[in-house]
C-alpha cells in the first residue's frame, strides 16, 4: 500500500480495543472515530483510565485494535504482520516517554544514533545526523555521557533527539513532562515546539499537564474509551482533519 | 554495536556477571585439569604398552587366536628375511624405530632347591632391542621415571626377569632382596613324604654360561615343537612387579636365544612374533596397511596386530577414563547451562522496559534474541578463556609438585602428572564447548525476551 502523504497522519475509524484481563474482558476504547492532522501539536487528554495510553499505543503501532480500522500515515496497521509493524515503527514512528527510557548502557550519542542503526543508515551519515540532533537539543557537549550522568531535563532532551533523528512521520509523547519540574518542563515543551516546527513533525501527546495543553494545536478529549470532545486552536490543519469520519486512504 | 551492548550489559551488573564467569571458569578449570589428566593416563598407558609390546606385532596367521596352545607350531620360519623385507621397505623404514624377533612360550618354572614349581608365560627378547624399546617416549611422560635394569644381557643368555609374584612363589624373596614378602611356610615334611613319587627331570645346562655370582637359579621346562620336554636354566637378575596378580605370578622375561633353544631345542630356530616399534603412534594405520600389502605381494602367511589388540586393558582403561571425563564434562556443562540461564533470565526481567523501548523504536524480535544470545556467548567466551588459562596454569604448577600414583594395570607408583604439552586441541575443544553451552543457555531467556509484547514490556517497572 502506498503511504498517504497528504491526508491525516492518523485516522481512527470506529476503532475499539478490548483487553483480556485474566479472562475478564475490559473495554478500553469503543468506536473511536477521528483524524489527527499532519505537522501539528496534537494532545490527547482525559482522566486516568479513559483510554489515552491505549490510543497512543495504537497510534505507535505497538498494539492493534480489536475492531475498526486504524490508519497511520495511510497504512492500515491492523493488516500488518508483527515484522511489518516493527519495520513501520522503525521508519515512521518515534516515542518520547515519561520516564525517558534511554538505554542505560549507551551514551547520549549512542542513544540518539540507535534508531539510525536500526534503519541501516551508513556510518558517516549516522554520525552527521546524530551530532546535528544533539546540537539541536543543546547537548553536543554531553554526547559521551551515560543517562545516569544526565539530569532529568537532559535525559528528555536526548530522548527528543533520539525521537527526531530518523525524521519520523509522527512523534508520540506519553506524559513527557510528568517527571520534570515546571521550569524544565517548560523548557522541554519549548524545545519540542521548536523542533516540531523545524522538522515539520507531527507530535501527538498524551498529557495531564495544563502547561503542555496550552500549546496544543488540536486537543482530543477522551472519556470512558470514547472521543468526548475535540478542540482546535484555529491553526491551519490538513484538510482531512475536518472530517468526522475519515475517507479511505489511497 | 551488538558486542558493545553485550559487554556493557555484562559490566553493568558486575557481581552477578562475575559469579557467572566464575561458574564457567570453574567448569573450564575442572575440564582442563581432568582432560589433561586423562590425556596423561592415556599417554602413560600407551607408552607402557608400546615400550613392552611395540606398536605392531607380526605373527604367523592364526597365532594370535590359537598360538597359545602350541606356540612352537606357529613360529615364523626365516624370520630374518621378513625383518629385512620390512626394514628395507621405503614406505615403512622412515617410520620404523625397532623391529625385533620375539619368542612367546609357556611351560613350568621350578626352583628345585626347595621343590617348588609353577607354570609360566614367558617371552624371549633380543636384549639390545628391548633396551631401545624401553626408551620410547613419544609423549614425554616417561622422562621422570627411573628406568630400571632390563635384566637381560646381550652377552649372557642365561639372565632373565621374573614377576614379583612368581619370584615369591619360587621362594626367591631372600636371594632377590624383595621387600614386603610374607614368610614362607615350612613344607619340608610334606615334600619329604612325597619324595620319589615323581621322577626328577634331568636338567640340561648345555649352552648356559657360568652362573652369575649371587643370582638365584630357576629351571624352565617347556615342550618343543616335537612335544619333547626341554629344560633350561635361568639366572634371575631381578623381579619386576606386574599390574595383575595372575600375570605377576606367571611372568618370565628371558633372552631371545634362550627362549628359542627352549622352544625349538636343536631344531630350526624360529620367532613366534616380530615386534615393531615406530617413532610415532599416528603412523600405525598406514604402516599396518603397508604391511598387509607387502605380505600379500610376497605371499607370506603372516598377520599384524597392534598394541591395543595385544593389551586390551589399554582400550578398556582409556575408554573408562574417557567416559569419566565425558561424565564430568556433562556435569560441568549442566552447571554452566543453569548458571547462564539463571543470569540471562534475571537480566531479561531487569531489562524488560529496555526491551520494550528498543522494540518500540523498531528492533525486530530477532534483534532482541540476538542481543541476549550474543551476551551469553560473550559471557561464555570470557569465562571459558579465564577457565582454560587458569586450568593450564594450575596444571603446570601441579606438575612441578612431583606427585606419584599407582595407575591401573601397574604395580609400582609412577609420577602423577597432567599432560600440558600438545593439548591445544583439548583446550580449544573445552573452550568451544563452554562457549556453545553458554550460548545455547542464553537462547531460552532470549526467546522469552523476544516474545515479550511491546506494550507489556514498556509497562514493566
Amino acid at each position: 500500500m502506498t503511504p498517504n502523504l497528504e491526508g491525516p497522519v492518523v485516522s481512527f475509524d470506529g476503532v475499539g480495543k478490548i483487553y483480556d484481563d485474566d479472562g475478564l474482558s475490559v473495554t478500553a476504547l469503543r468506536d473511536v472515530t477521528f483524524d489527527i492532522p499532519r505537522k501539528r501539536f496534537a494532545m490527547i487528554v482525559g482522566p486516568s483510565g479513559s483510554g489515552k495510553t491505549t490510543l497512543l499505543n495504537l497510534i505507535g503501532c505497538i498494539d492493534r485494535p480489536t475492531s475498526g480500522r486504524l490508519r497511520v500515515r495511510g497504512q492500515d496497521i491492523g493488516a500488518m504482520s508483527d515484522q511489518e509493524l516493527t519495520d513501520f515503527r522503525s521508519k515512521h514512528i518515534a516515542f518520547v516517554f515519561q520516564n525517558f527510557n534511554l538505554l542505560p548502557v549507551l551514551t547520549a550519542y549512542e542513544n540518539v544514533e540507535y534508531p539510525l542503526l536500526l534503519l541501516g543508515v551508513p556510518a558517516a551519515e549516522r554520525q552527521q545526523r546524530t551530532m546535528q540532533m544533539l546540537a539541536a537539543v543543546g547537548l553536543a557537549d554531553k554526547r559521551g555521557h551515560r543517562p545516569n550522568q544526565l539530569s532529568g531535563g537532559q535525559k528528555q532532551r536526548v530522548a527528543i533527539a533520539r525521537a527526531l533523528v530518523k525524521g519520523p512521520a509522527v512523534v508520540l509523547a506519553d506524559e513527557p513532562t510528568a517527571n520534570l519540574d515546571s521550569h524544565t518542563g517548560a523548557e522541554i515543551i519549548g524545545l519540542m515546539r521548536q523542533v516540531q516546527e523545524e522538522h515539520q513533525a507531527s507530535f501527538v501527546f498524551s498529557t495531564h499537564d495544563s502547561q503542555l495543553m496550552s500549546h496544543a494545536d488540536d486537543t482530543f478529549v477522551i472519556r470512558d474509551g470514547a472521543l468526548a470532545d475535540r478542540r482546535s486552536d484555529g491553526a491551519p490543519a490538513a484538510p482531512a482533519a475536518a472530517r468526522s469520519r475519515p475517507e479511505e486512504a489511497a | 554495536m551488538l558486542l558493545k551492548i553485550a559487554f556493557r550489559n555484562i559490566l553493568r551488573n558486575g557481581r552477578r556477571s562475575l559469579m557467572t564467569l566464575l561458574a564457567i571458569a570453574v567448569g573450564g578449570i575442572s575440564m582442563v585439569l581432568f582432560g589433561e589428566f586423562v590425556g596423561f593416563v592415556r599417554a602413560s598407558l600407551e607408552t607402557n604398552a608400546v615400550q613392552n609390546v611395540g606398536h605392531l606385532t607380526i605373527y604367523r596367521k592364526g597365532f594370535f587366536d590359537y598360538g597359545a596352545g602350541n606356540p612352537a607350531a606357529f613360529g615364523i620360519p626365516d624370520y630374518a628375511r621378513v625383518i629385512e623385507l620390512v626394514a628395507d621397505d621405503p614406505a615403512i623404514a622412515p617410520a620404523l624405530r625397532v623391529i625385533t624377533p620375539t619368542v612367546s612360550l609357556t611351560g613350568i618354572v621350578g626352583n628345585f632347591e626347595i621343590d617348588t614349581s609353577k607354570t609360566f608365560l614367558g617371552t624371549g627378547y633380543v636384549p639390545a632391542d628391548r633396551e631401545t624399546m624401553r626408551r620410547w617416549d613419544e609423549h614425554g611422560v616417561a622422562s621422570r621415571r627411573v628406568l630400571q635394569d632390563s635384566g637381560l644381557r646381550s652377552g649372557d643368555e642365561s639372565r632373565g626377569v621374573l614377576g614379583v609374584g612368581l619370584a615369591r612363589v619360587l621362594g626367591l624373596c631372600g636371594p632377590l632382596h624383595m621387600p614386603d614378602c610374607p614368610p614362607r611356610p615350612d613344607l619340608s615334611a610334606a615334600v619329604a613324604s612325597n619324595a620319589g613319587a615323581v621322577p626328577d627331570v634331568p636338567i640340561d645346562t648345555d649352552g648356559t654360561t657360568a652362573p652369575p655370582s649371587g643370582a638365584p637359579r630357576v629351571d624352565l621346562l617347556a615342550a618343543t615343537v616335537s612335544g619333547a620336554p626341554n629344560v633350561m636354566s635361568l639366572y634371575v637378575t631381578r623381579a619386576e612387579p606386574q599390574g595383575a596378580r595372575e600375570l605377576d605370578e606367571n611372568f618370565v622375561v628371558m633372552n631371545f636365544t634362550l627362549a628359542q633353544k627352549l622352544l625349538y631345542g636343536r631344531g630350526d630356530p624360529k620367532a613366534t612374533g616380530l615386534v615393531m616399534q615406530l617413532h610415532r603412534t599416528e603412523d600405525v594405520p598406514p604402516v599396518r596397511a603397508r604391511l598387509g600389502s607387502l605380505f600379500a605381494d610376497h605371499h607370506l602367511d603372516l598377520e599384524v596386530r597392534d598394541f591395543a589388540e595385544r593389551e586390551p586393558f589399554f582400550k578398556q582403561a582409556v575408554g573408562m577414563f574417557g567416559a569419566i571425563f565425558l561424565f564430568i564434562s556433562l556435569i560441568m556443562g549442566v552447571i554452566v547451562l543453569f548458571t547462564v540461564v539463571n543470569t540471562m533470565g534475571t537480566s531479561v526481567v531487569e531489562r524488560t522496559s529496555e526491551i520494550g523501548t528498543a522494540r518500540a523504536m523498531g528492533l525486530q524480535r530477532g534483534g532482541v534474541r540476538r542481543m541476549f544470545v550474543v551476551e551469553g556467548a560473550v559471557l561464555g567466551a570470557l569465562g571459558a578463556t579465564v577457565g582454560v588459562a587458569i586450568g593450564q596454569l594450575v596444571a603446570i604448577a601441579f606438575n612441578s609438585t612431583g606427585s606419584t600414583w599407582t595407575p591401573p594395570g601397574q604395580a609400582a607408583p609412577v609420577p602423577l602428572e597432567v599432560l600440558t604439552s600438545h593439548v591445544g586441541g583439548l583446550l580449544a575443544a573445552i573452550w568451544l564447548a563452554l562457549v556453545i553451552t553458554a550460548t545455547v543457555a542464553a537462547v531460552l531467556p532470549a526467546n522469552r525476551a523476544a516474545r515479550l509484547k511491546v506494550v507489556d514490556a514498556l509497562r514493566h517497572v
